[in-house]
């Protein structure tokens, strides 16, 4: 049993069978309060599916692209959970699992998942479509200014297949979670007897945020 | 089950500034005190960076967790409860703890119990083995990088008064700037230390902030160091600008003495206006040598029992936040609820945030420990 965790845009908590199936689901849109919501969340999502920690065997996290104090919650919250319980982190970017919701609804051909970065940029990754089952990503996850996207998507595309842009306001954790049990199934994420992926660095995409150290200011005499 | 296996064991996480601490204790005995800094990592910008800080808790978190576990011969299961920082402090930092707090109680089922960061620095103090059973009321004064206050505590569960604290610049971001300003590298306390080993620190008056007759109403136990910074700098210029040579020494021990002078000098006008023969220090700025002898010289002269926690627990750390969860358990408190968030302003006096509601006398001592 999966607990699948995303803070990249709202929060989500989801518990996932290894076949996929969601057995339990909370969230919430809000772009802030990820750390107030969070524990209410993950207990949401395990009533819901009627079970216990001790039931969960694997956590997925999901790693961003999104906005870094709230994404940082449920990575967090993500990996204490799993060393608590002595589980596997399975890190799956967040674009990825709304990339496969996507393909399972009614997508085909290239897509972009296209999420708010703020400061007047978006992220966004291009998918050609599912691979057994996988979203195949055709670019890593990356920054554009906003009026520069369409462009830039323009330019990856081909005239008689072009990029279809999706902005994307939530994560579903569901498709997180059976995400990270394909990845499982497949052989790409690591598992109990691999060790786990629990030091995956987050999809920050952007140095932190410092104004160097200048020399002091002049007061005056 | 004898009365020592009785008192709870207790994980505490605290990330409100550059420290990444995991404490584990059992009652007031102190199992493990583990401690990442990302320190080095702000250096080159002078200051905390709270991006910075905030990564490099996410990252330190599940091994600092580890490490601690280990150390204090325990397993995660055998916890009897979890306690974490909700403020004050960076809210970036903050969150992150929080976050991770929540799903560890969640995982292994314990109550959590979301704590004041300033009140944790008081109970650090009941974790030293070596020395008697902290008396109320004290005032305590918590100098570092973050913060400057002074406080009354009544009771460390339940009565903590804020008498003052500083109205700009922390004491310890004090010495970073002037250290900066001197030329010398950060952390800044450690270097003007350094510096002032051989300086006079009568050489040069500088001015003691809210310290004149007329700041006694509205600011009497308040700090202000901005003022003081200035006056180093305005210092230093002139002597350039005369072409003469900084007499580094100099200036490092008489800033480095004005800023001790205010903060024992209102914390014993503290001691003297209510009547507490007790002063607590606590907070990083405690590891200068300088602060430790002047408080102990002039709290002897003054009738006062200075008391100063080892250092590694004055310094932020998560020993002393499961130190403040237990004494709340052991107070028959009940755990925060879930819905806290991380506060970076959170008032000195909320002890405890998100307190549940109390549940019946009959079994509440059960319940808490369930
Ligand atoms: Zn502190």
């Amino acid at each position: 049993m999966i607990l699948a965790i995303d803070t990249s845009l709202g929060s989500a908590v989801a518990v996932v069978d290894l076949d996929g199936v969601t057995r339990g689901e909370a969230s919430s849109p809000n772009a802030l309060g990820h750390a107030e919501i969070i524990g209410t969340l993950i207990e949401g999502a395990l009533a819901e599916a009627s079970v216990t920690p001790r039931d969960i065997t694997h956590v997925a996290a999901g790693m961003g692209p999104g906005p870094f104090t709230g994404l940082r919650i449920g990575i967090a919250a993500a990996r204490t959970f799993a060393l608590a319980r002595a589980v596997p982190v399975i890190a799956v970017a967040s674009h990825d699992a709304a990339a496969l919701a996507e393909f399972e609804a009614d997508a085909s051909g290239p897509i972009a998942i296209v999420t708010d970065a703020r400061r007047r940029e978006f992220a966004y990754t291009v998918y050609a479509g599912l691979a057994e089952g996988l979203p195949v990503r055709t670019t890593e996850p990356a920054l554009a200014p906003r009026d520069d996207l369409d462009a830039r998507l323009l330019s990856l595309g081909l005239l008689a297949n072009p990029v279809q842009r999706v902005d994307v306001t939530s994560i579903s954790a569901g498709a997180l979670g059976r995400l990270a049990g394909r990845m499982l199934a497949a052989g790409i994420a690591a598992d109990r007897h691999a060790g786990d992926d629990s030091s995956a660095e987050p999809l920050y995409l952007r140095s932190p945020d410092v104004t160097l150290g200048h020399a002091p200011k002049r007061v005056g005499v | 089950m004898t009365a020592t296996n009785r008192e709870p064991l207790v994980l505490g996480i605290e990330t409100s500034c550059d420290e990444t601490g995991i404490g584990i204790v059992r009652g007031r005995t102190l199992l493990s005190n583990t401690i990442a800094s990302s320190m080095d990592e702000h250096a080159r910008f002078g200051g905390v960076v709270p991006e910075v800080a905030a990564r490099a808790h996410l990252e330190a978190l599940g091994p600092a967790i580890q490490a601690a576990v280990a150390e204090a011969g325990i397993r995660l299961d055998d916890l009897d409860a979890v306690a974490v920082t909700s403020g004050p402090g960076l809210a970036g930092a903050l969150m992150v703890g929080v976050g991770a707090a929540k799903a560890l109680a969640i995982a292994l089922d314990k109550p959590l119990y979301a704590v004041n960061h300033l009140v944790g620095h008081i109970a650090a103090d009941l974790l030293d083995p070596d020395a008697p059973p902290l008396e109320y009321p004290t005032v305590a004064l918590l100098v570092s990088g973050g913060h400057t206050s002074l406080l009354l505590v009544r009771d460390l569960t339940s009565e903590v008064e804020l008498l003052g604290e500083t109205i700009d610049d922390a004491a310890g971001e004090a010495f970073d700037k002037v250290a900066r300003l001197l030329g010398l590298p950060y952390p800044g306390g450690p270097e003007i230390d350094r510096a002032a080993a051989s300086g006079d620190p009568r050489a040069i008056a500088f001015p003691r902030g809210l310290s004149r007759a007329s700041d006694r109403e509205k600011h009497r136990y308040d700090f202000s160091f901005s003022g003081l910074k200035t006056a180093v700098a305005r210092w230093t210029e002139q002597r350039e600008a005369a072409g003469e040579e900084v007499p580094i020494a100099d200036v490092a021990a008489s800033f480095r003495e004005a800023v001790i002078d205010v903060l024992v000098t209102k914390a014993l006008d503290a001691c003297a206006q209510y009547g507490v023969p007790r002063l607590l220090l606590g907070g990083g700025v405690i590891a200068n040598r300088r602060l430790r002898e002047v408080a102990l010289a002039r709290g002897e002269q003054a009738g006062v029992a200075v008391r100063i926690p080892p250092l590694s627990l004055c310094t932020d750390n998560g020993a002393m936040i499961a130190a403040l969860a237990a004494e709340l358990i052991a107070s028959g408190r009940t755990p925060s609820t879930l819905e806290f968030g991380a506060d970076s302003t959170l008032p000195v006096t909320q002890i405890q945030v998100a307190a549940g509601e109390a549940l019946p006398e009959a079994v509440s001592e059960e319940e808490v420990r369930a």
